[in-house]
């Protein structure tokens, strides 16, 4: 049993004086996410709706200048709030060594992710 | 990880049953009992409570039931009018004081735990000590550069002290930060809702000048930022305050100062 006082565990190594900047750009990314998200849906649907409901339709679609700058915003500002959001996830529910690891390998993943998409925008607005 | 499964020694078995005889209108009480001496596991014991011959509250059926039938069973009180927050316990799934719940609000079973998620000294008892210690923490007293004017307090504003009056109704009875999941899986980190309560007091009273401080204190991942705005706090409290409020108003503050 610890002979440590209950206010030493309490204060434990003081405060990281961080936090605030994560929990803003959560919410910015959130905010960001609504112009953009309804974007991508109402895009979805016309596409969707229209004759041209294929595989080429939608490369085309891609390719418009237009939808692949706002296709590009989107990637990159869901990738990121995504982090954002299982970083805090994984802060809540692993503890020890195994807390550091997953920090670091889910931004790993949603970097990539992130990187894959653009990538595959690009591709396609820019021609291969 | 987390665990998700109890450890041994907090699975609950079957208890004990006391019939209540030749009552007319019984009302039954199942009460989590564990003793830590005796190498049992906790059991959920039974009371049958004649409610003809008992207080209105739950907490008058407890002790009819520590007087009357069994002795042994555990739980603290004292002001009986919800001021001292002694008898804070889970009480038909919802953390409340014993002794401001009527009996009559509970429908059917009484179930009576102790608070969630805190070492059991015995029966009812929750250990609070590192509650407590988290509250030290915070510093929860005036602090001030300007000395004491002489001759008179420092004043302030009837509208300044509206700010304060609510949390400074908080009785630190931990009905809502042993009611938040945040609290639960990180309270060795976390604050919980009651301390930051208690830290946005003195972060809204305009006589103290430790504000900027204390704002370095809470900015933290863990001491602040495990809030997750789950309003279990808020919708628990048996005073009716709302800890979730404060708890975003000292992100805002944190933010305020930044831009």
């Amino acid at each position: 049993m610890s002979r440590r006082t209950s206010l030493g565990a309490a204060l434990g190594l003081g405060s990281a004086k961080e936090g605030a900047s994560h929990w803003w750009a959560e919410r910015i990314s959130a905010v960001a996410l609504i112009p953009l998200g309804l974007w991508l849906l109402f895009s979805m649907a016309i596409l969707v709706g229209s004759n041209n409901a294929d595989f080429l339709g939608a490369v085309d679609w891609i390719a418009v200048p237009f939808n692949a700058v706002m296709l590009i915003l989107f990637i990159a500002t869901v990738s990121y709030h995504s982090a954002l959001g299982v970083q805090v996830v994984i802060e809540d529910y692993v503890q020890g060594s195994l807390k550091v690891v997953s920090l670091v390998l889910q931004k790993f993943a949603h970097v990539a992710a992130a990187a894959a998409g653009i990538f595959s925008v690009l591709k396609i607005a820019l021609g291969s | 990880m987390a665990e998700f499964r109890l450890p041994a020694n907090s699975r609950i078995s079957k208890g004990k049953q006391h019939k209540a005889a030749g009552a007319s209108r019984v009302r039954n009480f199942s009460v989590y009992r564990f003793d830590p001496d005796s190498q049992e596991k906790p059991r959920m014991d039974s009371y049958e409570v004649d409610v003809d011959k008992c207080g209105p509250m739950v907490l008058d059926a407890l002790i009819k039931i520590k007087n009357e039938t069994d002795p042994t069973l555990t739980f603290r009180r004292s002001c009986r009018e919800g001021i001292c927050g002694s008898c804070a316990m889970n009480i038909d799934g919802v953390n409340t004081l014993a002794c401001t719940l009527a009996i009559d609000e509970v429908k059917g079973n009484v179930k009576v735990y102790p608070l969630p998620h805190m070492r059991v000294v015995k029966d009812l008892v929750p250990d609070m000590t590192r509650f407590y210690a988290q509250y030290a923490s915070v510093q929860p007293w005036l602090q001030t550069r300007t000395p004491a004017p002489t001759g008179r307090e420092r004043l302030q504003t009837k509208e300044d002290q509206l700010k304060i009056d609510e949390p400074s109704a908080c009785i630190l009875c931990a009905c809502c930060s042993t009611s938040c999941p945040s609290y639960w899986w990180n309270s060795d980190r976390y604050l919980g809702p009651a301390v930051l309560l208690q830290a946005y007091r003195w972060l809204v009273d305009t006589r103290d000048e430790a504000a900027g401080e204390r704002l370095d204190q809470l900015e933290d991942p863990f001491r602040l930022y495990r809030c997750h705005t789950i309003m279990n706090c808020t919708n628990t409290c048996p005073k009716g305050l709302n800890p979730a409020k404060a708890i975003a108003e000292t992100k805002k503050l944190l933010m305020e100062r930044r831009h």
